[in-house]
């Protein structure tokens, strides 16, 4: 493995970052290192160790805001809240289980860096819409600051957007301040069994464009033995109850089945950690207007699938090669993005979904814009 | 008035009637304007205490018309400020002497409504409200909903990012957009996002959406839409002191409820906006909060109920909860007519907009009142309460030598003491002119040199919109290498494994 160097202050952080940029060499950022095999591996790439940045800054419950550093895992985080009857909106996740691991290992800062979000995304937003404001370190080995500790900031570019989701390729980030969103007092999930692909996705639309205020909605297409649409409510008890009744009569035919409390939370964490399908052949991640999804599978051989996001999100295990998924998802509208593969075909195939000519322009501009060295640009994606 | 702006380059004046004829050449007919008469309506937007009218005017009609112009002018130098609607109350639209306005008021079609995706199409000139018309009737609604939304444009709102008094529960203009099509200041036509949540790449998206027509400009807006919540009701709750009004506040969010709106109205904003539409506000209270609560009529009855229990615990003085629309119109009503209020009180009012955190109301309030006593100057508070969004208004009259003056500097002494407290200059209305200079209060060098360099990678002759927003920028070339220090040290001295 390649040197590791662990920053303890903002001051060692930007010493270490500014002669890596004065140097000409490049820096992986990395916490926990629960996506390490995700992109095409950097053997020799310096590692910047981030855990040194570790603790909870602020965490104010009345005013839903918390502040942290940016290598806290975010189990600690998620029990921290979950002490005060609070969340976080955005429902990131722990990549360990879909890469073949074990939870634990995963961050606050590297979810949001890498913008983890799960089913409920759909209904709540992602990391970027909940990450208020940050510090960091930028390629130059300047510190500075973005954002505020308010929900409600226009004040100059907003910055927290294009950071989260940048997957470390434009800044070191130090310390983050996120909204959090109370918990809510009942969950339960609903079952619609035996649609076929369009069927469910017309259905899910239904649900999502009717009153019944649903969080999640996915659809698996072989769940113990047959096809199960399955949708989140949640909220006080007497409003879930009420939900589910308008959900039923959106639905049609008859009254749903309802997965209780544990084991539709099971199902939901299995769904995030897309740990039903299985592990033989390549995984991808295709985010798609949900009116899209069935042609994209449709178009790949030897697929297994499921969609979340009421379609949006379209899980693909494929033996099809990188060019056939992404011209379906181009021919969709929507990107594919390689989540798991072994190392070889993560060296030939990148991560991401190759921007369009004009916008890769762009791309290029704002990196250099935050790093002007290219400290970050170390090849893995 | 004490704002500069970029100095008018006497080269650029000089060519005015060959800049007129290039963009006649793209934009036939009426869609240039350059007589003096033509072009007073567009010296000014919501700010009025800025006028300056531009070199001209130019109205396109089509994408290729925008991206003709905006090439044209990147060819030759020639600086541009885009308007929508101009509604901007931080003077997002000013124009420039040697500038070209850009008002994008004739691309105002919906282009498609789709609810498998559940999105709206729309080119920039159409107006917020007209968004939610168009899908109503099916039982949808675009959620964010800028006071001025029957005015407005989505385009604008993309521009500045507009909130609303429905943001807390679902968010600014940034959380409900999907995708935009997008001038660069070259004059290249480029998609950001889709119809799907996350866009590929680099969130480019999430980085023009606010940035006040200083990145490019967007010539077609996705949308997200939603569904209509089956029942809306409020509760109208008076309290003795803002104090108790602010404990309230602060319980309805620690008992897990987010009202899809909770504002609150000082006792001088109460007693102005029930003298001018008589909304049966109570006139015997220091603040007065309304909660709007959404969703399946279950749900509403029962937080309904919740939020009068915690409104009696904190000391509530009288408590009503709406029984019809028609009631909740009313308690609205007032809320909406408070600017309208401020102005039957003053020949002038300046509004200000910063954001603090929720805890902060009471003092923050007290020291508005103070400063109000050492200016001289009235002010009427309202305030987005959930999200800590104040609008105090500054009752001022214009005509009377050095208050305009007087008021301006009682609204920064505001957005100082809301930087101070944990908050932020500006909450929804933008940086704009107004609160351009104010931005190093908030921000450190290094922190303005990132936003700069930022400006500089989507614009770096910077034509698009200069003198809004970053304070201090002449060149791209002035920020120069980035600071690097330490390089004397190979490597640092670092813990290493």
């Amino acid at each position: 493995m390649a040197e590791s160097l662990r920053p303890d202050t903002t001051q060692q952080l930007c010493d270490a970052i500014a002669a890596a940029a004065a140097g000409q060499t490049k820096l992986r950022l990395r916490a926990g290192g629960s996506k390490d095999a995700i992109g095409s591996p950097t053997p020799g790439v310096p590692v910047l160790d981030m855990r040194g940045f570790h603790g909870v800054v602020d965490y104010d419950p009345a005013e839903l805001v918390l502040t942290v550093k940016f290598g806290t895992p975010l189990a600690e985080v998620e029990a921290l809240l979950a002490n005060e009857a609070q969340m976080l909106a955005f429902d990131p996740f722990d990549h360990g289980r879909l890469l073949g691991g074990s939870r634990g290992a995963a961050t606050i800062g590297g979810v949001v860096a890498a913008g983890v979000s799960g089913p409920q995304r759909l209904s709540c937003g992602a990391a970027r819409d909940h990450l208020l404001g940050f510090e960091a370190v930028s390629g130059g080995g300047e510190a500075f600051k973005a954002g505020s500790r308010v929900v409600k900031n226009v004040t100059g570019f907003d910055l927290s957007k294009v950071v989260a989701g940048s997957w470390g390729r434009l800044i070191a980030l130090t310390q983050l301040t996120l909204r959090v969103v109370p918990r809510p007092p009942s969950r339960v999930t609903l079952v619609r069994r035996g649609l076929d692909p369009d069927a469910a996705v017309a259905a899910m639309a239904r649900a999502l464009g009717s009153p019944a205020g649903v969080a999640a909605a996915a659809h698996l297409p072989a769940w113990q033995g047959s096809p199960a649409t399955l949708f989140r409510l949640d909220g006080f008890p007497e409003s879930v109850t009420a939900r589910a009744d308008t959900l039923g009569k959106v639905i049609g035919a008859g009254p749903l089945d309802s997965l209780r409390d544990d084991a539709g939370d099971a199902l939901w964490d299995d769904i995030r950690d897309a740990v039903l399908l299985p592990l033989d052949r390549p995984l991808w991640r295709i985010v798609v207007a949900p009116g899209k999804a069935t042609a994209v599978v449709a178009a790949l051989d030897a697929v297994d699938w499921m969609f979340d996001w009421g379609g949006g999100l379209v899980w693909a295990v494929t033996a099809a090669g990188a060019d056939a998924v992404r011209a379906a998802a181009d021919a969709a509208g929507g990107h594919a993005t390689l989540v798991r593969a072994d190392a070889e075909t993560r060296t030939a195939i990148p991560a991401f979904h190759p921007p369009l000519p004009g916008v890769a322009d762009l791309e290029a501009s704002v990196r250099r814009a935050f790093d002007p060295a290219g400290v970050f640009d170390n090849g893995r994606f | 008035m004490t704002l500069t702006m970029p100095t008018a380059d006497p080269a650029v004046l000089a060519r005015r009637s060959e800049i007129v004829a290039a963009l006649r050449t793209i934009v036939p007919g009426e869609g240039v304007i350059e007589h003096p008469d033509g072009l007073k309506p567009y010296e000014t937007d919501g700010l009025t205490a800025y006028r300056q009218p531009p070199m001209v005017a130019v109205l396109p009609e089509t994408t290729a018309q925008v991206a003709a112009v905006i090439r044209w002018c990147w060819d030759n130098d020639v600086r541009i400020v885009p308007r929508g609607a101009g509604t901007s109350l931080s003077g997002g639209a000013l124009p420039l002497e040697d500038g070209v306005l850009l008002g994008l008021s004739k691309l105002n079609r919906i282009l498609e409504v789709d609810y498998v995706d559940r999105v709206v199409v729309a080119q920039p000139g159409v107006t917020n409200l007209a968004i939610t018309r168009a899908v109503e009737a099916d039982g949808f609604y675009y959620a964010p909903d800028p006071s001025s939304q029957i005015a407005c444009t989505i385009g604008g709102n993309v521009a500045e990012n507009a909130g609303g008094v429905h943001c807390l529960k679902y968010g600014l203009t940034t959380n409900n957009v999907l995708g935009v099509e997008f001038v660069t200041a070259a004059g290249d036509v480029l998609r950001l996002g889709g119809r799907g949540l996350e866009p590929p790449g680099f969130d480019l998206l999430g980085l023009v959406v606010g940035s006040e027509g200083l990145l490019g400009i967007v010539t077609e807006v996705t949308v997200r839409i939603l569904p209509k919540p089956e029942s809306v009701r409020a509760l109208l709750i008076g309290f003795a002191s803002v104090e108790d009004a602010g404990r309230c506040v602060a319980a309805i969010i620690a008992a897990g409820i987010i009202p899809a709106g909770m504002e609150m109205m000082d006792r001088p904003a109460v007693q102005a906006a029930e003298a001018f539409v008589h909304a049966g506000y109570p006139l015997d209270v220091e603040a007065l909060l309304i909660v709007e609560l959404d969703g399946p009529a279950t749900e509403c009855t029962f937080l309904v109920d919740r939020v009068e229990e915690i409104a009696r615990a904190n000391g509530a003085a009288s408590v009503r909860a709406s029984t019809s629309d028609q009631e909740r119109n009313l308690f609205w009503a007032g809320r909406k007519a408070a600017f309208p209020a401020a102005g039957r009180l003053s020949p002038d009012y300046y509004c200000m907009d910063g954001t603090i955190p929720r805890r902060r109301l009471p003092d923050v309030l007290g020291r508005i009142r103070a400063l109000s006593d050492s200016y001289g100057l009235g002010v009427i508070n309202v305030f987005h309460a959930g999200d800590g969004n104040l609008h105090p208004l500054i009752l001022y009259d214009a005509n009377q030598p050095g208050q305009l003056e007087q008021a301006e500097s009682f609204g920064a002494d505001i957005l100082k003491i809301c930087v101070e407290v944990g908050g932020v200059l500006t909450g929804e209305h933008g940086v704009g002119v107004e609160k351009r200079d104010l931005m190093p209060v908030m921000f450190s060098a290094a922190d303005l040199d990132q936003q700069k360099r930022l400006k500089c990678a989507f614009d770096p002759k910077l034509l698009l919109n200069p003198g809004k927003m970053i304070p201090e920028l002449h060149r791209c070339a002035e920020l120069g290498r980035m600071h690097v220090h330490g390089n004397e040290l190979p490597f640092p001295d670092l813990p290493r494994f």
